[in-house]
């Protein structure tokens, strides 16, 4: 018992998967069960100016903005996105109505029948516009120190931009969810990282009391974010629709649906001007980061709050000044996607640092480690860095797994190797993990303990993780701890299942509660303990002014990037990663090595393969052929280790990790696709086409 | 349409229009929901059975033409020592996250093995290569693999 937490076991949750026996919502069957279908504007920006319905056969319905009991808005951080599209629609795509019936022919029948008149108006699509226009949602900034005085004494100053694509989750599991109402209490069932934002969502669309709604989480095939948000908008259509027809009623979408409508990673420009000291230091930059959030606000107002405060990344930089803006544009929402903003910044400053060192003909790495962040030093914020910085050691490590100065100087040209230093700010930014106040209780009933944590096993192994806590905590088999249903009727609202929280905000919180439980164990045959989190006392936080500590702790991570370019086709091959991070102490390795080789996996896919783009405001990716994600012929070998460094309020002394090696690869790759190219990356993807062109620049 | 085949070994009878995807036959007619759809168009692989021993998205293959052919679904093939081989594999490796694509790569391994009982690496690779994976980046899979070819030495 007494073996490291680290020690991998076998997840809590495989035999079943690989039975196929897991039931995903898809597989879920209900009585008297109804489906339902979207219809959706085929316009960018319009009025609507009428509906035409064809003749509805008895048992089918229609469903649209009428038929809201409450909102028509869904909550969210903006509350700003229609249930269903009112006088106008801003995006194609978007909600107007839904057909509901027994038949799925006759509905797609039914929905192709009807006829929506519209009364186009003047569209903008692309971030330039946006910018021209100035249809800001939101516009942030924040300072540190003197960068007025900084840029007046610079020796030098460099100006260099950077843009990064959309990207789509493609989970596997396709959004699905499904609602019925049992004696009055309105049920919804479905794929999804958040049960309470579901929740909250239909208690204002709904109009029904607390205690009349319950969510119910079904095994959720991926989600990467983007099962955090979006799952409120149809949990609402599904429950009005169950509301009007008093039957139970599913929405399942197929991938092309999923491809239209869903939320994306936001397309991105970061433009940074940096003041060079006589040193060649960086003194002082100047950070604009503008985020395409698409035709709804939504979360993207704390997707930039990350992107901005990542903007820095492991670097000490005197003097900043940040100015971060989400632009309105008539194209599909952007939203919640694994690194939330950060994997943008880190991009850019990555690359900017790489350029600036070679104008300056100093070794990149040697100039990026001129400038790291240690124990204490102030953060972008104005916080402070409460531990103990690794990254000399896990650079050291790095650069001998992969011989990288070896290969840097052996390469010869299409060859590229790249390193990339980075962080990830672990739970919520800012007040948001006091905000929510994560709750959760354990419940022991003679030897068996169980958790009632409203954090969702999404594949990233949250429940095998969570248990072990638990079971190491107590010193019992971990058999005998139990996971409750995610119900939010049966469970406390610990928060959303985002941010890299889980482990180490509701698995921290697990820990205290087991270590009061164990002092009471012989005391009682049945106990509930139960706890709400706190933010540490160290921490500072304005949230108007954007000054602290933004998040409690940080993890840290190098990586080194092989890479090949064909000089005919310019096809690129990545050969090899080498990863070393600090993620305080892993809960369990060889799940966590499989969140670190699917991160990097999804990473080394946006910054290369995964291409999405709008043409009128269309997306020009429609299905899995168009948008290729990696297959197993495209990932290479992944090395990676840990080293230890455990956080004092994390469970075991973890911190978090589920974003972090998504953020680490794609500017590892990126140095390695410019070392191979002498040419500077300043956009992801990197396509064949683009490495020509950028390989036939003069 | 009248259409007669073999069933995880069993004869089935059943009358359907033609161009049904074989998919929603397994799905919705047998109650088979090892078989996901994940893309609907053969791309992802999730929904993999066995057509006489060879691994097709059944979303591709239209109902009619399965006349006289033998479909197996990890509904069937779960009961066998090969399965067990593979479950063991992918138990020990964590080749499993969020898994919807999981029995699509049991059915592909399967056929995989079935035609190269000693695959390399990179043969691994390529056999799986029309399995998509999001959670995962494929390398705990491969590893999998390569211990069900341990765990089930002979079997194939």
């Amino acid at each position: 018992m007494k073996e490291s937490i680290s020690k991998s076991i076998l997840r809590v949750d495989s035999r079943k998967k690989i039975k196929g026996e897991a039931k995903y919502i898809s597989d879920w069957k209900f009585k008297n069960l109804l489906f339902a279908k979207t219809v959706r504007s085929i316009k960018a920006k319009a009025k609507i100016l009428s509906i035409e319905l064809p003749k509805i056969p008895a048992g089918f319905y229609v469903i649209d903005k009428n038929d809201v009991p409450g909102v028509n808005r869904m909550h969210t951080v903006v509350s700003d996105h229609p249930i269903f599209a009112e006088d106008d629609v801003q995006y194609i795509g978007q909600p107007i109505l839904i057909v509901v019936g027994p038949d799925r022919e006759i509905i797609y029948s039914i929905a192709s029948q009807i006829k929506i008149q519209y009364q186009e108006e003047r569209t903008l699509f692309s971030l330039e516009e946006a910018e021209e226009r100035s249809t800001v949602f939101t516009d942030y900034h924040y300072k540190k120190g003197k960068p007025e005085k900084a840029f007046q004494h610079a020796k030098l100053l460099i100006e260099d931009e950077f843009s990064t694509g959309y990207q789509e989750h493609v989970y596997l599991e396709p959004q699905g969810i499904a609602a019925e109402f049992k004696k009055g209490t309105l049920f919804v069932y479905g794929s999804m990282q958040c049960p309470f934002y579901v929740k909250n969502a239909l208690l204002d669309t709904m109009n029904l009391p607390d205690n009349k709604i319950r969510v119910v989480q079904t095994v959720t095939g991926g989600a990467f974010g983007g099962k955090e948000e979006f799952p409120s908008l149809t949990a609402c259509h599904v429950a009005i629709a169950a509301h009007k027809t008093h039957h139970p009623v599913m929405m399942i979408y197929d991938r092309s649906e999923d491809i239209l409508c869903s939320t994306k990673r936001h397309p991105s420009k970061v433009r940074y001007k940096a003041a060079i000291d006589e040193n060649d230091q960086v003194i002082a930059l100047d950070i604009d980061v503008i985020l395409n959030a698409g035709a709804y606000n939504g979360l993207s107002p704390v997707v930039l709050q990350r992107g901005i405060f990542s903007a820095t990344n492991v670097y000490n930089i005197p003097h900043l000044n940040v100015r971060g803006r989400n632009f309105m544009t008539n194209s599909v929402p952007s939203g919640a996607y694994r690194g939330f903003g950060a994997p943008q910044t880190i991009f850019s400053i990555e690359m900017l640092f790489y350029n600036i060192a070679v104008k300056l003909g100093i070794d990149p790495l040697e100039y990026k480690m001129r400038h790291l962040l240690k124990k204490n030093d102030p953060t972008c914020t104005g916080g402070q860095i409460h531990e103990e910085v690794k990254l000399p050691e896990i650079i050291k490590k790095v650069i001998g797994k992969s011989d990288y100065y070896n290969k840097l100087k052996t390469n010869k040209k299409y060859h590229g190797i790249g390193i990339s230093l980075f962080l990830h700010g672990c739970g919520f930014t800012g007040k948001g993990e006091s905000v929510i106040s994560g709750k959760i209780i354990l419940n022991k009933n003679k030897d068996i303990v169980t958790l009632k944590v409203s954090s969702v096993e999404m594949g990233q192994g949250a429940e095998t993780s969570l248990r072990k806590i638990v079971a190491y905590t107590l010193e019992i088999p971990i058999e005998n701890v139990v996971c409750e249903k995610v119900d939010t009727g049966l469970i406390p609202d610990s928060g959303p299942t985002v941010a890299s929280r889980t482990t180490m905000i509701v698995g921290g919180l697990l820990r205290q509660t087991a270590l009061e439980m164990k002092e009471r164990w012989n005391k009682a045959e049945i106990l509930d303990v139960s706890k709400s989190y706190k933010h540490p006392d160290y921490l500072h936080w304005d949230d108007n002014k954007f000054h602290g500590d933004a998040y409690p702790v940080y993890s840290w991570g190098a990586n080194v990037a092989e890479v090949e370019i064909d000089p005919i086709t310019y096809e690129l091959t990545i050969k090899k990663i080498d990863a070393v991070y600090d993620v305080g102490v892993p809960i369990d390795e060889r799940t966590l090595k499989g969140q670190i080789e699917g991160g990097i996996a999804q990473g080394i896919g946006w910054a290369t393969i995964e291409v999405m783009e709008l043409e009128n405001g269309k997306l020009k990716q429609s299905n899995l052929t168009d948008y290729k994600v990696p297959t197993s012929m495209d990932v290479p070998e992944i090395n990676c280790c840990f080293i230890s460094n455990p956080y004092e309020f994390g469970p075991f002394g973890a911190k978090c990790a589920g974003e972090l090696p998504f953020v680490g690869a794609p500017p590892a790759v990126a140095e390695a696709v410019a070392n191979a190219l002498k040419k500077p990356i300043n956009h992801l993807p990197i396509t064949p086409e683009r490495l020509m062109e950028i390989d036939n620049e003069n | 349409m009248k259409i007669e085949f073999y069933l995880n070994n069993e004869k089935k009878k059943i009358d359907i229009e033609a161009s049904i995807r074989l998919l929603d036959v397994l799905r919705e007619d047998f109650g088979l929901t090892s078989v996901k759809e994940g893309c609907g168009e053969g791309e992802c692989g999730a929904c993999v059975v066995l057509v006489n021993g060879k691994a097709m998205n059944s979303c591709m293959i239209p109902a009619g033409s399965i006349i006289g052919k033998s479909i197996v679904t990890l509904e069937g093939y779960k009961n066998t020592d090969r399965y067990k081989a593979i479950e063991t594999g992918f138990m020990e490796a964590g080749s499993v996250q969020c898994g919807f694509c999981t029995p699509g790569f049991v059915m592909a391994t399967e056929s995989l093995l079935n035609q190269n009982p000693n695959p390399t690496d990179e043969e691994i690779k390529e056999g799986l290569s029309g399995n998509l994976c999001r959670c995962t980046g494929y390398n705990m899979i491969i590893q999998g693999v390569r211990l069900a070819i341990r765990k089930g030495a002979g079997l194939w």
